[in-house]
């Protein structure tokens, strides 16, 4: 690894005063040519996903410290700004907001990096001045502390996930019901209610067309008259909740009186008219009676 | 006088919450004396473990709890299918590690150890109850101090805060994950630069263990907050809380 693969390092061993210094301490490897490298080492799929796992500055500091096997205590801080640059300019070629912390953090770097291109004082004030890496460092370590931190609680956490105390069935309160519950008959049927008191009575003619069929109520009126031997034309009217369906069983009666399956009587003038089942003559009139809805 | 069958009584008190139960409340609610009631806790538990049964005896947030036991998360997962529980994000558990090892702390503490505005994940973990406020920091701004909850023990299992792994035992954990780190040190530095490197690091943990837990270096001189301006402080602090989630 000569010089001239990572000219800018030279200003590292200058300034560095870590118990740490030593040729061997610090040994990135030359910054990747692509642009990407810095993401295209991660495992995990696409730039994107990498991009946005970053917590913060520190955050991406660490993973760069990381990947680049680099000595927290000894960084060569012009390699390391370089690499936190390029990610900062490829969060905008990537149109990503670029929260204020990274920038902040892209400056103290570059102080940082200019601070130890200076020659070092002569005299013995150095002492006060400390590596200017220092701060950084610390707080990188404690950063990466709490990190670690954090891995454990998130550890705890799924341990925790795998104990159920009592009182953890869904509730009403629940955002989401749940998808695949099983419904029981009396599920349907409170459903259902619910669904009838909701809906406004005039609805019910909007939706008629498709309801009355004739060859239902053939065999509703017919099944009725077999039943109970006669059923009279008013009780069956009266029945019916809409014009439609009046005429839809009026249209069913007269089928039913053609096809001669019922006949029609009348005790007086202006009375009841009574529907009653046809003594069988024709067998071939039954037919469309018993198989409603056949055609 | 305590019951006939204190074991089996003490199961019935255990069943009856979905909330971990102090010794003190078990005993009072037992009309038996604590260290007998901690003995039954403890045959219990034992019976629990013995006879394979599918709940468990857990000391969680200083209190006892019957939970179902591990190895049969994944039936009562099914079970609870289509529930959403809650988990923490990364940001989220930063900022509850920082709390938890620094509490009592202000936002802009945790904000200078994580980089990053921490508005958001704060007014998260308000919401959910794992982070409360302790007052306020007489220091400049009287900022709001933060602290973690029961919920916060809830949920993460822990009896009390000193479950949490110590200083020194994050870092043995962090040294552990960072082994390229070591072996580089060992493979390429002279043994001389190695103890150097080493003792140095030592050094500075040192210094940031020393402000970790349990005892916060900062202490802050806490003024408290009443119960009616909380809202109001917690707004007025973090913005708009809870409308953003934290991740």
């Amino acid at each position: 690894m000569s010089a001239t693969d990572r000219p800018d390092d030279a200003v590292t061993p200058k300034a560095a005063r870590t118990p740490a210094k030593t040729p061997t301490a610090a040994k990135p490897p030359p910054p990747t040519a692509e642009p990407l490298g810095i993401l295209a080492r991660d495992p995990s799929g696409s730039v994107m996903v990498k991009l946005v796992r970053f917590e913060g500055p520190l955050d991406l500091l660490l993973h760069l410290i990381k990947r680049d096997e680099i000595d927290i205590y000894d960084i060569p801080i012009a390699h390391i700004t370089q690499q936190y640059l390029t990610y900062i300019e490829l969060m905008r070629s990537l149109d990503l907001d670029v929260a204020g912390e990274f920038l902040v953090m892209a400056a103290t770097l570059m102080r940082i990096k200019a601070k130890m291109l200076l020659p070092l004082p002569s005299v013995g004030e150095e002492d006060d001045e400390g590596d200017p890496r220092e701060e950084l460092v610390q707080r990188l370590i404690e950063y990466r502390q709490f990190k670690e931190a954090a891995g454990t609680l998130k550890s705890r956490e799924s341990d925790r996930r795998l104990l159920f105390e009592r009182g953890m069935l869904p509730g009403e309160d629940e955002a989401g019901p749940l998808p695949l519950a099983p419904a029981t008959l009396f599920d349907l049927l409170d459903a259902l209610n619910r669904v009838m008191l909701r809906v406004p009575e005039q609805t019910v003619y909007e939706v008629q067309g498709d309801i009355f069929d004739v060859e239902d109520k053939m065999s509703l009126i017919a099944r009725t008259v077999a039943e109970e031997g006669s059923i009279s034309f008013t009780t069956l009217m009266h029945n019916c909740r809409a014009r439609a369906e009046v005429i839809v069983t009026f249209i069913a009666l007269l089928e039913l009186v053609k096809l001669g399956t019922v006949s029609v009587t009348q005790a007086e003038p202006f009375g009841d008219i009574l529907i009653v089942a046809r003594t069988r003559e024709g067998s071939e009139a039954d037919a469309p009676v018993e198989s409603p809805g056949g055609a | 006088m305590p019951p006939s069958n204190l074991q089996a009584a003490l199961e019935a008190l255990l069943f009856s919450s979905d909330q971990p139960l102090p010794l003190t409340l078990l005993a009072e609610s037992l009309d038996a004396p604590p260290d007998r009631v901690a003995e039954a806790l403890r045959e219990y538990e034992a019976a629990c473990t013995g006879r394979g049964a599918g709940v468990q005896l857990r000391e969680i947030a200083g209190g006892y709890l019957l939970v179902t036991a591990p190895e049969h998360a994944e039936w009562v997962g099914r079970l609870l299918r289509g529930k959403k529980r809650m988990r923490l994000s990364r940001a989220a558990l930063e900022t509850m590690a920082i709390i938890a090892y620094k509490q009592p702390v202000t936002k802009s503490e945790v904000e200078a150890i994580r980089g990053v505005d921490s508005s958001a994940v704060l007014g998260t973990l308000l919401e959910r109850n794992l982070v409360t406020i302790r007052g306020r920091s007489k220091v400049v701004g009287r900022p709001l101090l933060y602290g973690t909850t029961q919920e916060f023990l809830g949920y993460f299992g822990l009896r009390d805060l000193s479950e949490l792994p110590r200083p020194e035992e994050l870092r043995a954990l962090v040294a552990a994950r960072e082994p390229e780190q070591l072996d580089m040190m060992e493979m390429e530095a002279p043994a001389s630069a190695l103890a150097r490197g080493t003792l140095a690091e030592l050094e500075v943990v040192a210094q940031v263990g020393s402000d970790l837990p349990f005892s916060s270096d900062l202490q802050h001189e806490v003024e408290p907050v009443g119960e009616g301006d909380m809202d109001d402080a917690v707004a007025e602090e973090l913005g708009q809380t809870g409308d953003r989630p934290a991740d």
